[in-house]
């Protein structure tokens, strides 16, 4: 096929356009508008908004009703996104590369089953566990118990220091199997020839998965940590279904996205408040555009994708 | 293609007429009759308001139809919100209340029914919810508040040989001596939802330290703070409460504590008159309640009395008179009867004589009697500001019962918060 340099090509635009109009229209648009109503305050009783610029942000930041909740709720959302990057993703490369070890038995059963949790709605996984954990109901006290370890039992949802920790590993039960399954995809995408003539060089498996394997699913590894991060950014449902609006014990479990709920909302008898809601939403969107620019500039420029 | 325009252009055409020709017909019988919908958050009222209210109303006002839809309590607001702001909301709107419906009615999405008559049925008090500060405009019907206290297993009292606790030291003996047996966890309560601390415990308890309504107004008026020894206390009472609560109560839900009670597990139930309803269908013993216990030097019962729903008009419903017809019959001694005895628990604000039937919530009803009425203290104008009052009352009394913060820091805290934007507490 010979491309003839500059030509328009009109049907390009008109392949592009239904895309564009609904993702313009139910994306961009809905994006701009929150990004506008975070320079506004509301005035007066009747819900009229007028520009004040930066205010919002200024308040959100540095003023003292608000800026500990906003700061508490980041500093919250950072430890959740490391947990899930320490634990979710190497349980995630852990199973995937045993799913590719060798011939397995039952191999296509037990990749469904281990996805399994992550096809749960988010509701039932919260109720699930929040049941489990359940210092009435729950089979944990018991489960411990039988290892004669019963008095390691704590009611760990609603302790202030163990509450969001508990939170962190139920979302990486639910979650592991996306990492797992892009690390599968990119670990049976390895040519068998190249782990063959290893092996014919005599490494050993330990040394063919760090020095071949792991270099090659290298580019998988950073488009995991970038879902985890916006997943975890972005996350919600859970703390909202498990401790509430409020996010308890003692705010322990707020995360930006309860946060945001509770500013835009409101809260039993605190009015919610868009303007503000609007700016907390502007803050998420930042920080996750930074830590994706982050890794497209810094990660992905560095680590090159091998051919295969 | 052409024809599938043509006939939705004909169907469109036929119902704007349609409508049109309805419209210009007004009450006329042989129309279809009226729809009026109602906004609610009491999804578990559907089936009485379907099975009970509206056809008691549809007897004298055959010609109006009403519709009962109700959402999800904890999205009520949110949505409703949005539906007002959209047009699309229902005529007659159920009404949380306080600065959530005034906030509305300031934005013009309640209609004012100061003058509606039978209106006068109801007190001042009653009507305090649903008014501008000053009280001068009424924008909702008051329908019921709920009364506090602690509903117990009689059963369990019967066999342990216990009675009915009248001051702080009787209910703490009480607590005591279900303890010491051993068989039964003494206070079914938890606080990993938070606002249990707040509304069964500091607000159930507290209007006998406060003396109701005079600590409620006093703090409105920037006399009393919660540093002031009558607040205190009733932190020191939640925060002895922690040890006869179940083990691992800083993660037990709202739903573990009602089903723990109603399972005969435990003795007392730190309670609000609403939960009478689902009690009598699922506990299979016997049930009595106590208000309050007296503190020391206190001779005078004081009960949280709340007033809690209320139905007001969207003033841009398309049958305003109709659904002023409705919110007239509202007042009448015949809803408040019906209200009352089909949802037990929710009790009738109007001053109709009425007669409830359920024991249990007769027992609640009687403390009016002997004792004075007052609402929650976070409810009126001191929820306004930033941070929020009725938040912190919430946070910090559970943090109070796990033992995190002492009571004396719970004071303090929420009267920083408090004098951080309510001038007359500065």
């Amino acid at each position: 096929m010979t491309v003839t340099g500059n030509r328009f090509r009109s049907y390009i635009a008109v392949f592009l356009l239904p895309a564009t109009a609904i993702y313009t229209m139910f994306l961009i648009y809905p994006l701009l508008g929150s990004l506008g109503l975070s320079l506004q305050e509301t005035v007066g009783q009747g819900g009229q908004t007028q520009f004040v610029g930066f205010a919002n942000f200024r308040r959100l930041l540095t003023n003292e009703n608000w800026a500990p909740g906003f700061w508490n709720a980041l500093g919250n959302n950072v430890y959740f996104f490391v947990i899930h990057s320490l634990v979710q993703n190497p349980i995630g490369l852990l199973l995937a590369s045993l799913l590719t070890a060798g011939k397995l038995r039952g191999q296509n059963s037990y990749r469904t089953a281990l996805f399994m949790p992550t096809m749960l709605s988010v509701v039932i996984v919260g109720f699930i566990w929040q049941l489990i954990l359940s210092p009435i109901w729950g089979v944990a006290e018991g489960f411990l118990g039988a290892l004669g370890l019963e008095n390691w039992f704590k009611p760990w949802l609603g302790l202030r220091e163990s509450a969001l920790t508990a939170l962190s590993l139920i979302s990486v039960w639910q979650f592991y199997g996306i990492p797992m399954m892009l690390f599968y995809t990119g670990l049976i995408g390895i040519p068998d020839e190249l782990i063959e003539s290893a092996y014919v060089d005599g490494a050993s498996g330990w040394k063919i998965f760090w020095r071949l394997k792991f270099p090659l699913i290298l580019p998988v590894l950073g488009i995991v940590t970038v879902l985890t991060f916006v997943g975890n950014f972005n996350a919600f449902d859970l703390i909202y279904t498990t401790q509430g609006t409020l996010a308890g014990p003692d705010f322990s479990t707020d995360i930006l996205g309860t946060y945001f709920f509770r500013v835009f909302f409101g809260h039993q008898l605190q009015l919610g408040n868009p303007t503000m809601g609007a700016t907390v939403a502007t803050m998420m969107f930042l920080i996750i555009l930074a830590g994706v620019l982050t890794y497209m500039f810094a990660w992905r420029r560095r680590v090159e994708t091998y051919e295969m | 293609m052409r024809k599938i325009i043509s006939l939705v252009l004909v169907v469109v055409v036929a119902g704007l007429s349609f409508a049109g020709g309805g419209q210009e017909a007004g009450g006329a019988a042989v129309e279809p009759s009226i729809t009026l919908t109602i906004e609610s958050w009491r999804n578990d009222d559907l089936s009485i308001w379907q099975d009970v209210i509206i056809p008691a109303f549809n007897e004298q006002y055959p010609d109006i139809e009403v519709v009962f839809q109700p959402l999800p309590p904890a999205e009520y607001n949110s949505a409703l919100n949005a539906k007002l702001e959209g047009g699309s909301a229902g005529d007659l709107i159920t009404a949380r209340p306080f600065d959530a419906s005034l906030s509305l009615y300031q934005k013009g999405y309640l209609a004012n029914l100061t003058d509606l008559p039978g209106m006068d049925n109801f007190s001042d008090v009653a009507k305090s919810a649903w008014q501008t500060d000053d009280g001068a405009e009424t924008f909702a019907v008051p329908m019921a508040s709920v009364i506090h206290g602690f509903i117990y297993n009689k059963d369990v009292f019967d066999e342990l040989n216990l009675e009915e606790p009248k001051t702080v030291d009787e209910f703490f003996a009480v607590l005591d001596a279900i303890k010491d047996e051993g068989t039964y966890v003494p206070l079914a309560m938890g606080t990993a939802d938070l606002w249990e601390a707040a509304t069964m415990g500091f607000q159930n308890i507290g209007p006998n330290y406060w003396n109701g309504e005079e600590g409620r107004r006093g703090l409105i008026e920037g006399s009393e703070g919660f540093t002031d020894p009558q607040y205190i206390p009733v932190w020191e009472q939640l925060a002895r409460w922690a040890g006869y609560m179940p083990n691992g109560f800083e993660a037990q839900t709202y739903p573990d504590s009602q089903n723990m009670f109603t399972l005969g597990r435990a003795a007392i139930y730190p309670a609000g008159s609403w939960e009478i309803g689902l009690f009598n269908q699922q506990a299979d013993f016997e049930m009595g309640a106590f208000p309050p216990p007296l503190p020391a030097g206190q001779n005078t019962l004081y009960i949280s009395d709340h007033t809690d729903i209320a139905l007001g008009m969207n003033p841009d419903t398309p049958h305003p008179e109709e659904a002023r017809l409705f919110l007239e019959w509202m007042t009448t001694e015949e809803f408040a009867e019906i209200y009352s005895n089909q949802l037990p628990g929710f009790f009738s604000l109007s001053d109709h004589a009425i007669t409830i039937e359920d024991p249990l919530a007769q027992v609640f009803l009687q403390w009016r009697q002997i004792g004075e009425s007052t609402i929650r203290n976070s409810y009126q104008i001191l929820s306004r500001g930033e941070p929020n009052l009725e938040n912190d009352l919430w946070n910090y009394s559970a943090q109070v019962i796990n033992g995190d913060i002492t009571p004396e820091e719970a004071g303090q805290m929420t009267q920083d918060g408090l004098d951080q934007w309510y001038e007359p507490q500065r």
